[in-house]
This record gives structure tokens, sequence and C-alpha cells, in this order.
């Protein structure tokens, strides 16, 4: 996923959190994934409105003082397997 | 909560409610996976007996929300129980055959909240696919898919494999492509209700499956990000049995149109159990306590070879109802196993399928769902 690409959680997927665990759960059909926090605030940052640029710096500040390109990596791939099960769109 | 009392809550923890609202539906398809004495069991529940079992599933950790049946459209409160599966912020999919769904009505349940739409097809034409569900319904299926689309709904496409149409793989995922289904399941039939019934005629054979599963494969590949594709492979055909339903009582909760508590769509059809229904205890207290839900959840049922077999805890020993249905006991090891006693049970049927497939296609003879019992009463 490109620097300025702005994803957006696709249609079919929905946020919620888990009363049970107090973790995020990303559901879509059949299935859910249970986030760890940083995926999870990776995911309510996919609003379209962020470029990936924004949401990595966003996280960066928050959790410093763990190095950019750590959070940046993080962010790039998790991105990049959502978009890979067409859970987050990049198209207008 | 003691350790023991929370790791069993945690093992025992639903995360999808299958709500079966009705039994009836219009069409009367060939693989139906209703029991065959379906109509044994009324449509039970009224709206507000339906709203406390979403709350109470939700409560006690479900998350997903199957309104399936028979035909849920055919419930007149639709729109009343997604709009509180919505409240409760489940993930709502409405499992259809599409018929009877009018524009409108599926705009509304989206306003309402629904989160995705699975039509079911039986072919990629008529006059295939309404010979297998036993009405003249393709045509107007595909209109309500393309509804589905236009109104920004997600589409799931639901196509049951078999004998007859197991070769049109190809043609299956160029028709979810031209519809823009988001997700299609290719889900070959489960040998159980009606497709048992029926099983003679639609078992496929071993090299039509492989040359399917390839298809969907190179598809999956190529459509990555677009397109989800599954690809259910018959349990005829695998030598360990799957975890159905992710073992027994353990992720589904299931409750049929009559309001019993179940751990899958044909649990009631095994002898013996007695089974609760919400209209009598809530349904928290059905999901711990009910003997006939504990009788297959753990270890100390199992027989040999399961029971000392390192596979126990990812299959669960297979399916209960596969299980009761082929050698008559409920316990006994699913036989699509290989190392179960009676796996020549599933080799014979294979070797029927084989010798049935060389005769001309209009020798198969189909047994429709119907009301009826099939046989008459001795
Ligand atoms: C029993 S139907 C009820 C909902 C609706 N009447 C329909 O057919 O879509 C639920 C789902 O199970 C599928 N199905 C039915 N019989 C089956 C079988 N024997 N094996 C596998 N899937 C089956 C249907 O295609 C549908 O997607
Ligand atoms: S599988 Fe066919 S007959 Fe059975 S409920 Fe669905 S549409 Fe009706
Ligand atoms: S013997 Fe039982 S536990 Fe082992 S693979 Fe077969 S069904 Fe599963």
């Amino acid at each position: 996923m490109s620097h300025d690409a702005r994803p957006r959680l696709a249609p079919k997927a929905r946020l919620r959190l888990d009363q049970k665990t107090n973790r995020y759960l990303l559901l879509y059909p059949e299935k859910g994934m249970q986030l760890n926090p940083t995926a999870a605030d990776i995911v309510q940052l996919c609003t379209g409105e962020h470029t990936v640029e924004e949401i990595v710096s966003r996280l960066a500040e928050k959790y410093a003082p763990q190095p950019r390109e750590v959070v940046e990596r993080e962010v790039l791939s998790f991105l990049d397997a959502l978009s890979e099960r067409a859970l987050v769109r990049t198209d207008p | 909560m003691s350790a023991a009392t929370a790791e069993r809550a945690a093992e025992y923890r639903p995360y999808t409610l299958v709500a079966e609202l009705t039994y009836a539906c219009p069409l009367r398809c060939v693989y139906c996976s209703n029991p065959v004495d379906y109509a044994r069991h009324a449509d039970a529940l009224d709206t507000d007996t339906w709203l406390q079992v979403l709350r109470d599933a939700e409560a006690l950790g479900v998350v997903q929300l199957n309104l399936t049946g028979g035909e849920p459209l055919l419930r007149k409160d639709l729109e009343a129980l997604v709009a509180e599966a919505e409240r409760l912020q489940l993930y709502t999919n409405l499992i259809t055959s599409g018929i009877p769904a009018t524009r409108e009505r599926l705009a509304r349940l989206r306003d309402l909240g629904l989160d995705n739409v699975q039509i079911s097809v039986q072919d990629v034409a008529a006059p295939g696919a309404d010979r297998i569900a036993g009405r003249r319904v393709f045509e107007r299926k595909l209109r309500v898919a393309r509804w589905v689309k236009e109104l920004g709904l997600p589409l799931t496409l639901n196509i049951v494999l078999h004998r007859e149409n197991l070769d049109r793989a190809e043609e299956m995922i160029a028709f979810a492509e031209t519809l823009q289904a988001d997700r299609l399941e290719l889900a070959n039939t489960q040998y159980l209700g009606w497709a048992l019934v029926n099983r003679r005629a639609l078992l496929p054979s071993a090299e039509q499956l492989a040359r399917a599963r390839a298809t969907a494969a190179a598809a999956r590949e190529r459509l990555k990000g677009r397109m989800e594709i599954l690809f259910v492979t018959p349990d005829y055909y695998v030598e360990r049995p799957k975890a159905c339903m992710d073992g027994w009582g353990r992720r589904f909760l299931l409750v049929s149109p009559d309001g019993l508590v179940l751990p899958c769509h044909l649990a009631h059809t095994l002898p013996g159990l007695a089974w609760e229904s919400v209209r009598q205890r809530p349904l928290a207290d059905i999901w711990h306590d009910s003997a006939a839900l504990n009788t297959f959840r753990g270890e100390e049922w199992m027989p040999e070879p399961c029971r000392s077999c390192d596979r126990r805890t990812v299959d669960f020993g297979g399916c209960r109802c596969q299980a009761y249905h082929l050698t008559g006991s409920a316990a006994a090891t699913d036989p699509t196993c290989a190392l179960a006693p009676h796996h020549d049970l599933i080799e014979a049927a294979r070797r029927e399928a084989e010798a049935a497939a060389r005769l001309p296609e209009a020798a198969a003879t189909l047994v429709y769902r119907t009301a009826r019992p099939l046989l008459p009463p001795a």
C-alpha cells in the first residue's frame, strides 16, 4: 500500500469491542479476527480520511519511544494483509 | 469465577448464533440440509422471544448472527430482529434463497443495519439450476443478487456443489465476478438431511472434485483482494473428518424454529437427547447445563480409535449427525475418518457414485424436499 493511500474499512467488515476479553474484534462474513491494541488503533484510523503516512505518524507518536520505522513496518504489513482479504479499500 | 469455571466458559463460548427462523421455504432443493422431518418443528417463537434470544446470545459472547432457515425472508419480523442485532452490534448475515425478496425490503434491512447478504444459487443457468431447486426461480435470484449490489450491501454467493454442477466451477467463478460478489462459497454438499436421501445422484467422483478444487485455487490467487473464494471439500473425500461446527457446543449456538437450543442444524435428529427450548429456560442456562448439549462435549464420550488419537483435539471425532445417520450410533467415530470402524460405508458410497456417474444424467432420480413424510407411518 502506498504512503498517500487513504485506507478505509470495507463495507463487509465491522469493528467491535469484545466485552468478554476487552479486545477489539474485526468481524466479516463467517469470520472474526481478534486485534491486538496496535491493530485496533490502525483499523480505527481506516476511515478514508487519513493517509497511510498520517496513520504512521499518529501511531508513532502514541507508541513513542518505539522507533518510527518499527511502527511503519507494522502498519504497512497489517494494512497489506487486510487489503489482500479485501477488508480495507484504498479506491476513492 | 473460579479458574476452572472461567476456563470452561472460554472453552464453550459461542461466537455465532445461527437463528433458524422458520423451516418453511418456497423452494424444494434436493440437497436441502434441513431435517427430512422438518414439518414436525413448527414456527413456535414469537418476535419477543427471538429478540430475547438475540440479547441472551450476545451476553453469552455471540458476535455473529446468521439469519437463516428455511427461508428467513418469510418472517415478517425480520426487520425487528435486524434492528435489535444492530443495537447489540452483532455482525448480521442474511442467508437466503432470495425468494421472496423485494428491493424495498432489502433497502429497509440495509438501513436497519444488515451487514451482509448471502444468496444461494443452484447453478449458473436455468433450467439446470431450477431442476435442483425444484422451482423456476433462477432468473428472480439473479435480479435479487443485482439489487443487493446496487444497494451497496456486501454480497456472498453460495453455490452448493454436486455431481451435476461440479464441472462448471470455472463458469461459477465468472458468474460471481459478473455479479461482483464479494465472496463466493463453492460449498460441496454435506450429505445429511435431504442430501443424504439424494446421495446416489449427487455425490461426485474424486477426479471431478480434484479438477474443481484446482480451478478454485487458481481463481483465488487471481482474484485476491477483490473476491474471496471459499472451496469446501466434501468430507467423503478427505481421509480425516473436519471439526464439525468447530466442535460440538463450542463456537456455534443454533436455535431451531421451535426454540430448541442445539449445537448444529441437525442435532435434533439424534435419538435419545432431550433438547431444551428457550421458551422453558433462559438461553444461558441451557447452553451451559443442558444434558443433551453436554453429552458430546469433552472427550468422555469418545470411543476408540478417537480416544487415543492425536487428532481428537483438532477434529473432536468428527460429526455426530453423520455418525448417527450412517452407522446408527451417534457416539461412533465419524465414518468419513479412514481410521473409523465403519469407514467401509463411505467407500461403498463412493463406489456407488462412480457407478451412477456412468449412467446418463436422465437416469438420476431426484427426491425433492417436501413436508410429507417420506415413508408412511408403520
Ligand atoms: C439450509 S439453507 C437456508 C437459507 C436459504 N433457504 C438458502 O438456501 O440460501 C442455508 C445454506 O446452506 C446451504 N445448503 C443447503 N443444503 C446444503 C447441503 N446439503 N450442504 C451444504 N450446504 C447446504 C444453502 O445453499 C444455504 O447457503
Ligand atoms: S436449501 Fe433450498 S429448500 Fe432448503 S431452505 Fe434453502 S432454499 Fe429452501
Ligand atoms: S480417529 Fe477420531 S480423532 Fe482420530 S482422526 Fe479419526 S475421527 Fe479424528
